[in-house]
């Protein structure tokens, strides 16, 4: 009786991650996509500090067009898309529903990818908006936020739709990313923030919530499921879950001033800012216990599962770069990493460090279920992993130690201000070269990610990875 | 949780709130001061202006004083602390992030030589050697010295000046460095 049932409860989820097939497939291919092309703009942005003289000639190829086209790509190529693939499949499997407007979800990824392609064009030919993280021109930022609003319908169908009582945590984020989401793109794009220091205040209120808003719930979505999905175990406690989920939703909405500590905005505002940005060391700590808690005893489990080794380094990341947001907030440390390669580096913690190296840990275990193939190689898979690992490890550690001494530099008006760049210099080169660390991390999970997608079909009756955590867990 | 009408609306009402207060209450508190001075933008700065945006001098270069006694920016020499007022109301806006190079809020004031700007943007290189600012040759045009009788091309060092040829600033090199000479917060209300 009790195999029976589980057998047709295998069936069912079979037949989930059948129907989600091509929607995953079409949106984290497309992120791959622009994770490639994204990197390439990272590494000639990079070189370019260096090398400032290197493919000088053409205007399309600046650095100050350069730059900000590689956050426009993998924010809203790369980790978007992809996020949102994995957020629908997670949904899927945790409301036992199907997506829901499938055909329609496809038809929105492809205008996505054309929308994406549109405004880099527009952006190297020079007809950026101007504003950081906005620099996509309005009309292209209204067709990517139309896409993700077929998303959200699909999402708020499926919710309405469910086979389950219970909403598990992971939906609490994924919902609230889907609602988020698309008022911030839509409210950015409103054309009332017409004086400078108001649009500051705009910009920066937006380009905080794309990540915290956005990202950090996916993120946070997919650590809540991944790591006891992996273990087989519960998560440790659900009040923790709560305070996580709401404290996040009221104090991460009211962080985005801090980018203006000393900047030409009424004190108060920044002020609230600051606050919330301390504050948002409740719903961290909180749900970082509720991780550890879950993990504690398991630990070895990240030496077997791919999924749990990125999951595990994403969650800590997410962690360490949360408490490192709320103490840069406070003015006193503000005075000196502002204007710094400090939050350079704190940026990618945040964008790469957790969410890309969350998505990475979804997608290992998500794509052999929805295309029933296993991984082509398992050294390739640890290969990606220390690569990008290393990587970003060795980007922060550079940027962030000498950005302190930078910002240190520039607070002393006897030191030359050339001084505060040559003494840089070193680390940028530094940058650089993990900079070729991640790219071939990602030449790595892309080639493995095509060589599943389009080989001809593998007969495959055990997994390849997973058989040593079967034993020692008993999952 | 089990009941979704409470998630849904916790969730936008987090958001309205903060919205409100991060986006309306400013424009509320700001717009008045700012939008009362009535400034005279020729052609020139506003065309300038939109080439500072177009080749992204914004991500290395902040156009905000912070106040005296935070950071050493006043101490530098690089005017007083700005305030909202001192903007012209130009979109979008360029108070920055990242100071890879000097802040330019005051940089009218602080480098008054139309010269000297043509040459740091032709080759930055020419006046600061470790200087890692691009250069923006598209900006210039590059003929023979018996064209154009009358214009004498720009001053380049030697090891930088081009056998036969003299380097000429196009219009569009023209409105960029008239948009940086009108930074000059020197006085009130007046960028």
């Amino acid at each position: 009786m009790e195999k029976e049932k589980n057998e047709s409860e295998g069936y069912r989820v079979a037949e989930l991650d059948r129907q989600a097939k091509y929607v995953v497939l079409v949106l984290v291919l497309s992120g791959v996509f622009w994770l490639l092309f994204g990197t390439l703009l990272a590494l000639v942005a990079s070189l370019k500090m260096h090398a400032p003289d290197w493919l000088s000639q053409s205007s399309w190829l600046t650095f100050g067009r350069v730059r900000p086209l590689h956050l426009n790509t993998v924010v809203y190529g790369w980790a978007s898309m992809t996020g949102a693939g994995v957020a629908l499949w997670m949904l899927s499997r945790l409301l036992k529903t199907p997506i829901f407007l499938r055909g329609y979800i496809m038809v929105a990824a492809m205008v996505w990818n054309l929308a994406l392609a549109v405004g880099s064009i527009q952006i190297l030919a020079g007809y950026s908006r101007g504003i950081e993280w906005l620099e996509f021109p309005t009309p292209v930022m209204v067709v990517i936020v139309l896409c993700v609003v077929v998303m959200s319908i699909s999402v708020i169908m499926m919710l309405v739709a469910r086979k389950v009582k219970h909403l598990y945590v992971s939906v609490w984020y994924i919902l609230a990313a889907f609602i988020w989401f698309p008022l911030l793109g839509i409210v950015s794009s409103l054309p009332i923030f017409d004086t400078p220091t108001v649009q500051a205040g705009m910009n920066w209120w937006y380009a905080h919530n794309a990540l915290g808003l956005w990202f950090t719930p996916v993120g946070l979505a997919a650590a809540y499921y991944f790591i006891p999905k992996v273990l087989g175990r519960p998560i440790y406690s659900y009040g923790l879950s709560l305070i996580g989920f709401w404290g996040l939703a009221l104090f991460y909405n009211w962080n985005g001033f801090h980018h203006l500590i000393g900047g030409p905005v009424p004190t108060w505002f920044v002020t609230i800012s600051i606050s919330a940005s301390v504050m948002m060391v409740i719903p961290v700590v909180v749900v970082a216990v509720n991780h550890h808690m879950t993990v504690v005893g398991s630990f070895s489990a990240i030496k077997y599962s791919p999924t749990l080794r990125f999951v595990v380094f994403a969650a800590m990341s997410y962690t360490f770069v949360s408490l490192q947001g709320s103490m840069q907030a406070l003015r006193s440390v503000n005075e000196i990493i502002h204007f710094t390669h400090f939050v350079v580096a704190h940026a990618h913690i945040g964008l790469y460090a957790f969410v890309t190296m969350m998505l990475f840990g979804a997608c290992y275990y998500i794509l052999p279920r929805v295309l029933l193939r296993e991984w082509h190689s398992k050294p390739l898979i640890k290969l990606h992993f220390w690569l990008t690992a290393s990587g970003i490890i060795l980007y922060v550690a550079a940027l962030q130690y000498i950005g302190f001494f930078q910002g240190l530099a520039m607070n002393d008006p006897d030191v030359p201000f050339t001084e505060t760049v040559t003494m840089t210099m070193p680390y940028l080169v530094a940058r650089s070269a993990s900079g070729v660390l991640m790219a071939a991390g990602h030449l790595i999970f892309a080639w493995l990610v095509f060589k599943m997608a389009f080989s001809p079909a593998e007969e495959v009756d055990t997994p390849a990875l997973w058989e040593k955590i079967r034993k020692e867990f008993a999952v | 949780m089990t009941r979704k009408s409470i998630l849904f609306f916790g969730i936008l009402a987090t958001f309205l709130i903060a919205m409100f207060g991060m986006t309306i209450l400013p424009k509320l508190f700001v717009d008045e001061h700012v939008k009362a001075p009535e400034y005279f933008t020729p052609f020139e700065i506003t065309e300038g202006h939109r080439i500072f945006v177009r080749e992204g001098c914004i991500y290395c270069h902040s156009k905000q004083v912070r106040p005296e006694g935070f950071g050493a920016d006043v101490e530098r020499g690089w005017g007083r602390g700005s305030e909202a007022t001192d903007y012209r109301n130009l979109l979008p806006h360029n108070l920055g992030t990242m100071r890879t190079g000097p802040d330019l809020a005051n940089i009218g004031a602080r480098q008054p030589s139309a010269d000297w700007h043509y040459l740091n943007l032709f080759q930055p290189r020419a006046l600061n050697e470790q200087s890692i600012m691009p250069a923006y040759p598209w900006l210039f045009e590059v003929v023979p010295v018996d064209a154009r009788p009358g214009r004498s091309g720009i001053q380049l060092p030697p090891e930088f000046q081009i056998e036969g040829k003299k380097v000429l600033p196009r219009d569009e090199a023209r409105y960029l460095v008239t948009y940086l000479l009108s930074l000059d917060q020197q006085i009130t209300g007046v960028d």
